[in-house]
């Protein structure tokens, strides 16, 4: 598989919030805004591509048997420097996702390529598969989050569009609401690839 | 997939090798972010110090002061506000843990006389588009100008002057509280607020 067709697969044909439907704790999670969904997904991605390819440099050493522990040590440091960083660099950020960041640990995605993916293939592959994979879960994340901050808080990335006083669907910035507009999503998309093909 | 064998010898090290190396590349980091997590924590206070407080020429950073709640051990940050040696006001940061998702944290900006000058959000975690509205210039100035004295902080619904956040009504009461516990404290400890503190 060449290193281009590697990096879209995880944009739209194998996108992880859309298709594969991984990693929905935090999908559902952190989408009350767009740029909350931004600032996860990305942070996911940094973790998703460095864990690739930290799996797939040391997968000849680790032996079977432990090969689960050995990843989540790997994965769960990465996060862990991500969220120290984040608590330096990017304070408000930082308070926004809160809790969410150290649960990037146990976010299936990340896990899931390393498993599937970074323990059988070479680091530049697994770098291709990492980046498209926390890309296409950066733009799953921003499309949610953009749906529901337009329904339910009438802003888009935060630039207020209606009145001050006008009513919106407070239901979608809430919990139920975004089950209901992530589920609207992924029928709107597989009826979208119904009729592509 | 793995060309290693599984023994017991194997797995032992390659364990103990990689949290090795991950406690130390942890333990770096650490030491690299201290820094800037104080900064930025001080930068923020800064900011807050200068949006609630009247001009100020001293450093209120540095001449904070705790007070205690009532009979507790806990304490509230005190940072007083002079201008050419006399006080022109005194910024408390204050908390509810009432809120609707977590701790509300607030600074406020008090005149000597206790009337509230300015207030701003340090930390809130409440629901977007709802409780967050507590950060607006519609739900905060309703404060300014108020002396809590005569001016009930809690909610119309429940007796007081305040308006809350439509539909947040638990957030609203949550900021309202945090405020009176500020200016309760403020006001039960009159010589250390405005008379005892010298300006060094």
């Amino acid at each position: 598989m060449n290193q281009f067709k590697n990096f879209t697969k995880g944009l739209i044909k194998e996108n992880p919030v859309f298709v594969l439907l991984l990693g929905m704790c935090p999908v559902l999670g952190v989408t009350s805004s767009a740029i909350n969904g931004m600032g996860m997904g990305l942070a996911t991605a940094f973790v998703l591509v460095m864990s690739n390819m930290a799996i797939a440099l040391i997968k000849n050493v680790i032996p079977d048997k432990v090969r689960i522990p050995a990843f989540v040590v790997v994965i769960a440091s990465f996060v862990t420097v991500v969220e120290m960083v984040m608590e330096g660099f990017l304070p408000d950020l930082y308070n926004q996702l809160g809790l969410f960041i150290p649960l990037i640990v146990v976010n299936c995605l990340i896990l899931g390529r390393a498993e599937a993916f970074a323990s059988k293939n070479n680091v530049i592959s697994s770098f291709f598969d990492g980046l498209g994979m926390g890309l296409g879960f950066t733009l799953g994340l921003v499309v949610l989050g953009a749906t529901r901050e337009i329904l339910g808080a009438g802003t888009i990335f935060n630039v207020p569009f209606v009145g001050e006083d006008a009513n919106t669907l407070l239901l979608f910035v809430l919990p139920p609401g975004a089950f209901i507009a992530l589920g609207y999503l992924i029928a709107g998309i597989n009826q979208l690839k119904k009729v592509n093909n | 997939m793995a060309t290693k064998e599984s023994s017991f010898l194997n797995m032992a090290i390659t364990l103990l090798v990689i949290t090795v190396l991950s406690g130390i590349t942890l333990a770096y980091v650490n030491q690299l972010t201290l820094e800037p997590k104080e900064l930025s924590k001080r930068a923020k206070k800064m900011d807050a110090l200068s949006e609630v407080l009247p001009t100020f020429d001293n450093s209120p950073l540095e001449d904070m002061y705790k007070l205690a709640i009532g009979d507790t051990q806990d304490s509230l940050e005190f940072f007083p506000a002079y201008f050419q040696d006399e006080l022109v006001g005194i910024a408390v940061t204050s908390f509810s843990t009432a809120g609707y998702s977590g701790d509300v944290r607030l600074m406020i900006g008090f005149f000597p006389d206790g009337t509230i000058h300015k207030i701003s959000v340090l930390e809130q975690k409440e629901t977007p588009g709802l409780g967050t509205k507590m950060t607006e210039p519609k739900f905060l100035h309703q404060f300014y100008g108020k002396n809590p004295e005569s001016y009930t902080l809690n909610v119309k619904k429940n007796g007081g002057d305040v308006d809350a956040i439509t539909a947040a009504t638990i957030s609203s009461v949550a900021f309202c509280d945090a405020v009176h516990l500020a200016y309760n404290v403020f006001i039960n400890n009159p010589d250390a607020v405005t008379g005892a503190t010298e300006k060094k």
